[in-house]
């Protein structure tokens, strides 16, 4: 990535800023330069604006109202919407899933997609074919996922069946009805759909690892765990990074899996903030309040997004993101 | 700027403006083409075989003869329409006809301002449609139109009754826990509940409310969204104490009620599950499931009575089926909607199964399925029909109460609680 920034950044500053012999020329090549920027990002700024930006407004005004989606905004109640999610027991509890699942992905999901990537960057056989196993379930859409393990799920399904072959019939739960499970259920489907993203992207940021460093160690004579622990994960920092940071959102976000597989239930027990946001906007038609709780979860996402940016990134993406680019 | 430079300008500009106008595109709905003919857009829940061919036959027959209209058959799953159908009307391109239960639900819709009155262009053929057509009306105004009445009541398996040892079907509380235990002992399922979509669920509530409270204090709590009488609060007590019996299907709160094999639905119609108390689609839905004939495997007896209740035995839960109109093509959608309730489409949708309670008597005629014909009797002779609940309240509310249900379902909360949810989502 600092590869990247290091050739486009001395690019910009020039033609912006540094003084230039001759006059006229220079001039035209600084409009010709806005200008091109004004075309090439104007049909992106069109879309964000239009889908992005405009909504958060709209979301943000609609949420001060008690309003069921049709009709005038009449009837104007300020901050009560915020109020009334934050204190519901459903929501609080919802907010409580979404971080479970955030804490389970840390904890299960990166270790073991990393531990996954070192073994398939070694030189073992079938390789590809391992490699294209786990990533497979990242293709398929959520939607498809959660259909697929619904049914699997189902009592005296396939997954409690299998279980029983191998002599593991004490295992069997209920898998997707029991509120203490149904979470760990949902964790555990996630985790089948998006490990192979992770070790995808940690078998890229393996490719970064210097071989001469790994021969240095080797002859100094670091074990193999040694030269794993002090040098190929410092290496793969930026990357784990960035896996932290987009399954900290992913997981803010959980929906669709929630969604089709259990509505939230049994008991709200696998609510998320997102499906909370569903059910009331388009099942009890609370758009008003809906929006408010569209907004906290927009607003916790960003606030995490800002400081992990500027904490956790920060050496990652120094010049990038946060550089001045004129 | 030399030829280059320019060129590649204009090029930049043209992507960009091209987008633009893709964009705008993509907002407007092009209902209605240069060439004079009207399109109407035609949403409906029958996404399974048969009435999916029906409506699409029926559509074809109908632009055959009216060359001038063509209609954009929406076929859309049950459950996304709960969805799909607010956000539609919330926005400036609803479709010309969508489907619809009537009740709270559709005057809650009213308040869009996108729901049309088509009092006008219905009032020479409604009345042949008898009562069934109140439901679709809001303080006095025609919105939409019925092609089915349904009840609730329970479907059951005569062959695994007789396995299990159960002479007849189930008339009081006492003889369905009889019936409920000499399943268990035969080792069958008992009862199938869809727990997963929360409205089977509510179900249960709902009948033995229609049980324990008398007409009047009914409509009146559904029409004010106030359950605070004593008879709701009976049925939120009979719920957990039904629930206590352990009378339904292992894992019934991850059910789905009808889709895949796994669903209630298919429980019974596999033979995985004894009953299940459901609508009259039921039937239809669960032949759907299984390659296996259901005609000779199939009855049906209403929700039994309930000892010291103040509600008339023969009083149901139920609702029906229709299809409302938006403002754009109010005019053409009534008149497509006079022509869905012809007595030919009434009848293939009798004799499909589909329907049980056609809206058209005549079309009843050719019931042939005698347990069909039994559904069709107990709707005739009921002493009154109470709408489903969640269909009945204003849409918050009648959400609120299939959540409260659910979470009696999951062992969570009181036998006040559904009321109490209805309160406060009022």
């Amino acid at each position: 990535m600092s590869t990247t920034t290091a050739v486009v950044t001395p690019d910009v500053t020039t033609a912006a800023g540094s003084p230039s012999p001759q006059g006229p020329p220079r001039r035209r090549s600084h409009l010709r330069k806005r200008l091109e920027l004004l075309l090439l990002l104007g049909p992106a700024t069109v879309l964000f604006v239009a889908f992005v930006f405009f909504p958060l407004v709209a979301a943000s005004y609609y949420s001060l109202f008690d309003w069921n989606g049709f009709g005038p905004l009449t009837r104007f109640v300020g901050f009560d919407n915020y109020a009334k999610a934050l204190g519901d027991p459903l929501f609080q509890g919802a907010i409580g899933h979404n971080l479970f699942i955030v804490i389970a992905s840390l904890v299960v999901q990166l270790p073991l997609s990393i531990a996954l990537a070192l073994l398939l960057n070694g030189k073992i056989r079938g390789r590809t074919g391992l490699r294209l196993l786990v990533f497979a379930p990242y293709v398929l859409s959520e939607a498809v996922t959660a259909v697929i393990w619904l049914s699997l799920l189902q009592p005296n399904g396939v997954v409690d069946g299998l279980l029983e072959s191998v002599g593991l019939g004490g295992l069997v739960q209920l898998w997707l009805a029991d509120q203490s499970v149904v979470m760990f259920t949902i964790f555990a489907v996630v985790t089948w759909k998006y490990i192979g993203f992770g070790i995808i992207l940690f078998l890229a940021g393996l490719q970064g690892v210097p071989e001469e460093l790994r021969e240095a160690a080797q002859i100094d004579g670091a074990t193999g765990w040694q030269t794993t622990r002090l040098i190929v994960l410092p290496l793969l920092g930026p990357t784990i990074r960035i896996w932290v940071f987009l399954s900290i959102i992913g997981s803010l976000q959980l929906f669709d899996l929630v969604w089709i597989m259990t509505l939230g239930g049994p008991a709200g027990a696998s609510t998320t903030m997102a499906s909370y946001l569903i059910d009331r906007g388009f099942r009890r038609y609370e758009f008003g309040f809906g929006s408010a709780v569209a907004i906290i979860l927009f607003v916790i996402c960003f606030v995490f997004a800002l400081f992990y940016q500027r904490f956790a990134l920060r050496r990652d993406t120094q010049g990038a993101i946060t550089g001045r680019v004129e | 700027m030399n030829t280059r430079s320019i060129r590649k300008t204009v090029a930049v500009s043209a992507v960009a403006i091209l987008s633009m106008g893709a964009l705008a595109a993509c907002a407007g709905d092009g209902a209605d083409s240069a060439d004079g003919t009207t399109t109407l857009t035609f949403w409906h829940n029958g996404t399974a075989e048969p009435i999916l061919s029906i409506w699409q036959d029926a559509v074809d027959e109908y632009e055959k003869a009216n060359p001038d209209i063509t209609i954009d058959v929406v076929p859309i799953q049950n459950e996304d329409l709960e969805t799909k159908i607010p956000l539609a009307l919330s926005s400036d391109s609803p479709p010309d006809i969508y489907f619809s239960r009537g009740g709270g639900q559709l005057a809650t819709q009213v308040q869009s301002g996108q729901v049309a009155d088509i009092s006008e262009f219905t009032s020479d053929w409604l009345g042949d449609l008898g009562t069934a057509t109140e439901n679709w009306a809001v303080d006095g105004v025609q919105y939409g139109v019925p092609y089915t009445s349904q009840v609730v009541g329970f479907w059951y398996r005569t062959d695994l009754f007789e396995q299990a040892g159960i002479t007849g079907a189930p008339t009081t509380m006492t003889e369905l826990h009889d019936a409920v235990d000499k399943l268990k002992a035969a080792g069958i399922a008992p009862i199938a509940v869809g727990g997963k979509d929360r409205w089977p669920d509510a179900f249960y509530y709902n009948t033995f409310a229609v049980r324990e409270c008398d007409e009047d204090t009914l409509k009146k709590g559904l029409a004010e969204a106030d359950l605070s009488d004593e008879c709701f609060t009976k049925a939120g007590q009979d719920v957990i104490d039904f629930i206590a019996t352990e009378p339904f299907q292992e894992g019934f709160n991850g059910t789905p009620a009808q889709q895949g094999a796994g669903s209630s639905a298919g429980l019974v119609a596999n033979g995985q599950a004894a009953m299940e108390l459901q609508g009259t689609w039921d039937k239809s839905v669960m032949q759907g499931l299984t390659d296996t004939d259901l005609d000779p495997l199939l009855g049906w007896f209403p929700f039994p009575a309930v000892e010291g209740g103040d509600g008339d035995p023969s009083a149901t839960l139920g609702g029906g089926d229709g299809f409302a109109c938006t403002q754009e093509h109010a005019e053409e959608c009534a008149d497509f909607l006079e022509f869905l309730s012809n007595d030919d489409i009434q009848t293939k949708l009798v004799e499909s199964e589909v329907v049980a309670i056609p809206v058209k008597e005549a079309a009843a005629a050719t019931i042939s399925d005698p347990v069909m014909k039994s559904v069709y009797d107990f709707n005739t002779d009921a002493a009154y029909v109470t709408t489903y609940f969640d269909v009945a309240l204003p849409t918050g509310a009648g959400s609120a109460l299939n959540d409260a249900v659910a979470n009696l379902f999951a062992g969570q909360g009181t036998a006040d609680s559904v009321a109490e949810a209805v309160k406060a989502a009022k």
